[in-house]
């Protein structure tokens, strides 16, 4: 079980709720995923919904993503400035009735990169406001630690930008960031194309990982979402069971003590001593 | 038969002429005063099956092979059979892979290829796809054209009127076929409504022959030709029931898109700009609902003019109590598509 603010989760997917071919297969995808929380981008889909109702629920699709059954973490997708993704984060507060925000500042268009400087004032923002904040934020050491300082008590590095379905671009950096914040829940958010990129930021050792058009953008989403479920919980239990780490040198997976290997010439075919992984 | 219908969508007229075919007498209601507030007459008018199959089930491929030629037929002169083109910017060519991966119907073209069809585009696209299959028509002439038949024909159109004022009263009718789209929300259950948003550029630099779809990860675009050097270019897919005026965003997403197809749309004109409400079930798959003399047609969701006609028929079909024509047999359609179509049927 991961803790996230204090809630417990069994699944450490977290899946986006954007761009499937119908709501149906959404559904279905979720079910299969055995995911706990879903994400629900409110930028675009609130286009035009009344600020004035206290009954502010949303539309029809909004209805759906509740009759889920799991968490919702609603995010500010789209947004480009502090002032947006503050004023987005109520709106979330209000129609899914949850202090939890993926907060999302998009510093540029084209690429989707977080601006991690207002990313950083906006979860300060929302934090003093009894926002618990999961921000959408780079690899960088130092901005983790200034979003710790304003209060989050979760971090969501990218591994490559979103959408690219690149899968970790840069493990080395994946595996610091690990090891700067043992304490903290980490979810690896954003550039996961495969199964495989999954499993492999779990190996790691992060907590839990955030993806969505890897879903969505299959050719049969929900049996992706099934098979991301499983490379995640695999790659959950190779990271508990503490795999081993790559050397140059082949190793011997049978014993080879009291055989006469040592004492071959090298250029007889040996039949122990083979480096069986 | 006497049959109401409510609503003078695709879908309400689409029904109406397959039952006044049938020999029934029909009536048609509509409570708005003319076609623009059908979601359907800001619609791209696309009958393109194949090009629907990439991010839609078997179902709209099989029930909407027939598109193109219950249109011929029901509006002669309305249909134009020249195939749809698929293209993608350089940076996304991995676009047309996916795309071709996840449908069929259509043959590769090189940069020659994709010149020979749209002189308009020569040197614009190194390759692009070409579904020879398909046809596109003119949403509104259609209806306009179908309107006028129909009452041709002695049917009854009622603009501007509620069901219950003067002779509109179901109970003088022996059937009731409810196809008001996004109106019904709240009576139908499950039925949602998905916004969309759709320009219409004019510009006579550019001639393009057929509807041409440009890809891309996050802005997919069409752009369909229409008479008089229109272009209809759409649309937008927002998860939002607001009906409302077409946001910025979504007019610069557009233009954007457009430019990318051709540069020359940048000089056109902005004719229109139109924001409506596609109906839609949680599977984004129209039904027959109802029983008896009530009966409710919806969720036609992106593929109104696609999937009027087989529905419709099927409507007829089964207030004739026959089997449906060969077209729409299950062979070609599939127990899938029998089994929505039957919901709600007493047996």
């Amino acid at each position: 079980m991961v803790s996230l603010y204090g809630t417990e989760i069994a699944s450490r997917l977290l899946l986006g709720t954007a761009r499937y071919p119908s709501p149906a297969i959404l559904e279905e995808a979720v079910r299969r995923s055995a995911t706990g929380i879903v994400t629900v981008s409110l930028r675009r889909e609130m286009a035009g919904v009344k600020k004035d109702g206290d009954r502010n629920r949303g539309g029809a699709f909004f209805e759906m993503i509740r009759a889920l059954g799991v968490r919702v973490l609603p995010n500010t997708a789209g947004c480009h400035s502090v002032e947006e993704a503050v004023l987005t984060a109520k709106m979330a507060r209000e129609v899914f009735s949850t202090d939890w925000i993926k907060l999302e500042v998009i510093g540029h268009h084209d690429s989707l990169q977080p601006d991690v400087f207002a990313l950083v004032e906006a979860a300060r923002i929302l934090i003093a406001e009894g926002f618990q904040v999961f921000p959408y934020t780079t690899e960088d050491l130092v901005v983790g630690e200034k979003l710790l300082a304003a209060g989050c008590k979760v971090l969501m590095p990218w591994c490559a930008p979103i959408g690219s379905a690149m899968g970790p671009v840069n493990p080395a950096a994946l595996r610091a960031y690990r090891a700067a914040f043992p304490e903290v829940p980490l979810i690896v958010d954003a550039g996961i194309g495969r199964p495989s990129h999954a499993t492999a930021v779990m190996e790691l050792g992060y907590d839990a990982v955030l993806l969505n058009t890897a879903v969505s953008g299959a050719g049969d989403p929900a049996a992706m979402a099934e098979a991301f479920g499983q490379a995640i919980a695999a790659g959950r239990m190779a990271y508990l069971a503490d795999p081993l780490s790559p050397r140059d040198m082949a190793v011997p997976s049978t014993p080879v003590i009291g055989k006469a290997v040592f004492d071959l010439p090298p250029d007889l075919p040996a039949s122990t001593g083979r480096a069986v992984a | 038969m006497r049959i109401l219908v409510k609503g003078a969508g695709v879908g309400g007229l689409a029904a109406a002429f397959a039952l006044h075919r049938a020999g029934h007498q029909v009536t048609v209601c509509e409570k708005a005063a003319d076609f623009s507030a059908a979601a359907s007459w800001l619609a791209g008018g696309m009958l393109a099956p194949y090009c629907e199959r990439e991010s839609a089930p078997e179902r709209v491929l099989a029930d909407g092979l027939g598109a193109a030629d219950w249109w011929a037929q029901a509006v002669p002169g309305s249909v134009t059979r020249a195939g749809t083109l698929v293209v993608a910017p350089a940076r996304d060519e991995g676009e047309l892979e996916r795309f071709a991966r996840r449908t069929r119907g259509f043959e590769w073209l090189d940069a020659e290829g994709v010149a020979a069809l749209e002189p308009a585009l020569a040197g614009r696209f190194r390759r692009g796809l070409f579904f020879r299959e398909e046809a596109h028509l003119d949403p509104r002439r259609t209806l306009l054209a179908l309107r006028d038949r129909l009452v041709a024909e002695g049917a009854v159109i009622r603009f501007g009127m509620e069901v219950g004022e003067a002779g509109l009263s179901p109970a003088s009718h022996d059937c009731v076929v409810d196809c008001t789209g996004a109106a019904a929300r709240g009576r139908l259950p499950g039925l949602r409504a998905v916004r969309g948003e759709m320009l219409m550029l004019e510009t006579p630099e550019v001639t393009l022959s057929r509807p041409v779809r440009l890809l891309h990860p996050r802005h997919p675009l069409y752009v369909v030709p229409r008479a008089g050097g229109r272009f209809m270019v759409g649309a937008t897919m927002i998860e939002s029931e607001t009906q409302g005026l077409v946001s910025a965003r979504s007019v610069m997403e557009l233009l954007n898109a457009a430019y990318a197809l051709h540069p020359a749309f940048g000089e056109a004109h902005l004719a229109e700009t139109g924001a409506g409400l596609r109906p839609a079930f949680a599977d984004n798959l129209p039904a027959i609902t109802g029983e008896g003399g009530q009966f409710q047609i919806n969720g036609f969701y992106r593929h109104g003019f696609l999937l009027a006609p087989s529905i419709a028929e099927a409507l007829a079909a089964r207030l004739a109590k026959t089997p449906a024509p060969a077209t729409l047999a299950p062979e070609t359609s599939g127990p899938e598509k029998l089994g929505h179509f039957l919901q709600g049927e007493v047996a």
